[in-house]
């Protein structure tokens, strides 16, 4: 733990569209957020999954992408002044002897709170992972998912696997640095910005990096140390030598830390009361998604509606001397004033 | 009525009635087979990967440009494999056989 801890109102875990809209309805309440999400952008499946897909069902908004619908969210929760932890999952839920809450991060940062907010969709993204037999014992070591210092591959024989932005952008950075660089993918077509997939063809063809059409079928090392990679294709198998491999399969959902939170779970999801959604645990609440009760449905709209009432269960914990009076934006320039129009 | 028969990844078969309209992932889905459809059918996952029998893959047809691509984000995509949202059952595909592609 480096850093003090960040003392808010509310922290929600996830920065897609319902823990957004969490975050408007909490302002109008005078609530303070903070989110985490493990995405390097907010908006979750919508921006991750199908930012471009349209939707409908978005209730006075006839058609908008994925992404438009983020971009809607953010600009509406603006006025509250939301602060985003991204590329970080939350990690440990601690109850404080005050009362409060403590979410810690896999980026060390620590953030207290009275209130936490589960709004984690279908989980965070992580990286999918190499299926094979065996795969697990490289990982950290010759097999990784990400690159988080590119020095640690200088003058390393790498393997890059995949076919989008992420398998092109780290061939190109990592090809000047690396004792040598193949590229596998299971068709000689890449859906990564066509200037990569131009600048990666072109070093291929002054001989810089070995390009094999193919499926990555066996490893090949001892105790950790890759030292070659199995090429499967219709033409037969092909073996590369390595001591780097680095997967880039797209992205996954999985609950993560959250599962061991104590929780009352049914299959992945969490189980929360229909009045303000929260947990068994007090001042845990769950929105969106993630939450079930009887005759949920896993609609954007539904985690709107339990973001709302979610709100006024928080409240009551955040300002245990307050009164909550219910108002418009309509007609209350309180509430105006703190959107920033009256 | 049509049917579908579903190797799951254990080996076992299961026979699920075909729905006109339904998507294949869906008729799996709503049987409560392990199928993750992570973005719930609009193309945009891998988590609905399956292996058509190569005696039925001529009725499903290829996969098309969006498919495709997302299928290089699956693992072990052979000739055979399709995302299971992306076929839409009709009467004609009674008999299809399908097999649920490894998870990862």
């Amino acid at each position: 733990m480096s850093a003090a801890p960040i003392a808010t109102d509310m922290i929600i875990i996830g920065a897609g569209p319902v823990g957004l809209f969490a975050v408007f309805e909490a302002g109008l309440l005078g609530i303070r957020c903070h989110l985490i999400d493990n995405l390097d952008k907010v908006g979750g499946q919508c921006a991750e999954l199908y930012p471009d897909k349209p939707i409908y069902d978005i209730p006075a908004v006839p058609r908008c992408t994925g992404q438009e619908l983020v971009d809607r969210l953010v600009e509406q929760c603006a006025p509250f002044e939301p602060v985003f932890h991204l590329n970080q999952q939350a990690q440990a839920l601690t109850h404080l002897p005050d009362g409060r809450w403590r979410v810690s991060t896999t980026a060390d940062l620590v953030l207290e709170a009275p209130v936490v907010v589960i709004a984690a969709g279908a989980g965070s993204f992580v990286p999918k992972r190499l299926p094979l037999p065996g795969a697990e014992a490289y990982e950290g070591r010759s097999l990784f998912y990400a690159v988080r210092r590119m020095e640690q591959f200088r003058g390393r024989r790498i393997v890059v696997a995949g076919g989008g932005d992420s398998a092109l952008d780290w061939v190109l950075n990592l090809q000047p640095i690396a004792a040598s660089m193949a590229l596998v993918h299971r068709r000689d077509d890449f859906r990564a910005a066509p200037d990569s997939v131009a600048k990666m063809r072109r070093l291929v063809a002054e001989g810089a990096i070995s390009l094999v059409i193919g499926q990555i079928s066996a490893l090949e090392g001892a105790d950790g140390r890759l030292e070659g990679v199995v090429v499967r294709s219709p033409q037969g198998e092909t073996r590369l030598a390595a001591d780097t491999l680095l997967a880039f399969y797209g992205l996954k959902m999985e609950l993560g830390p959250i599962a061991d939170w104590g929780l009352n779970l049914h299959e992945n999801l969490i189980a929360v009361d229909t009045e303000a959604f929260e947990t068994n645990a007090p001042g845990i609440f769950a929105i969106g998604d993630i939450c079930t009760y009887p005759g949920k449905l896993k609609l954007i709209l539904s985690g709107f509606h339990e973001a709302a009432l979610m709100c006024q269960k928080a409240f009551k914990i955040c300002f245990p001397d307050q009164k909550l009076i219910f108002r418009y934006t309509t007609s209350s320039t309180d509430l105006q004033k703190k959107l920033g129009v009256a | 009525m049509s049917k579908l028969y579903v190797t799951d990844r254990e080996g076992h078969e299961h026979v699920l009635e075909g729905q006109v309209g339904w998507s294949v992932m869906e008729i799996i889905r709503e049987n409560n087979l392990d199928i993750e459809a992570a973005c719930g059918g609009c193309c945009a996952c891998a988590t609905c990967h399956v292996y058509v029998d190569p005696a039925g893959l001529a009725k499903v047809g290829e996969p098309g440009p969006d498919e495709t691509m997302m299928l290089d984000e699956a693992l072990d995509v052979r000739d055979t494999s399709r995302l299971s949202c992306q076929i839409k059952w009709t009467d004609d595909l009674d008999g299809l056989r399908v097999t649920l592609a490894p998870k990862f």
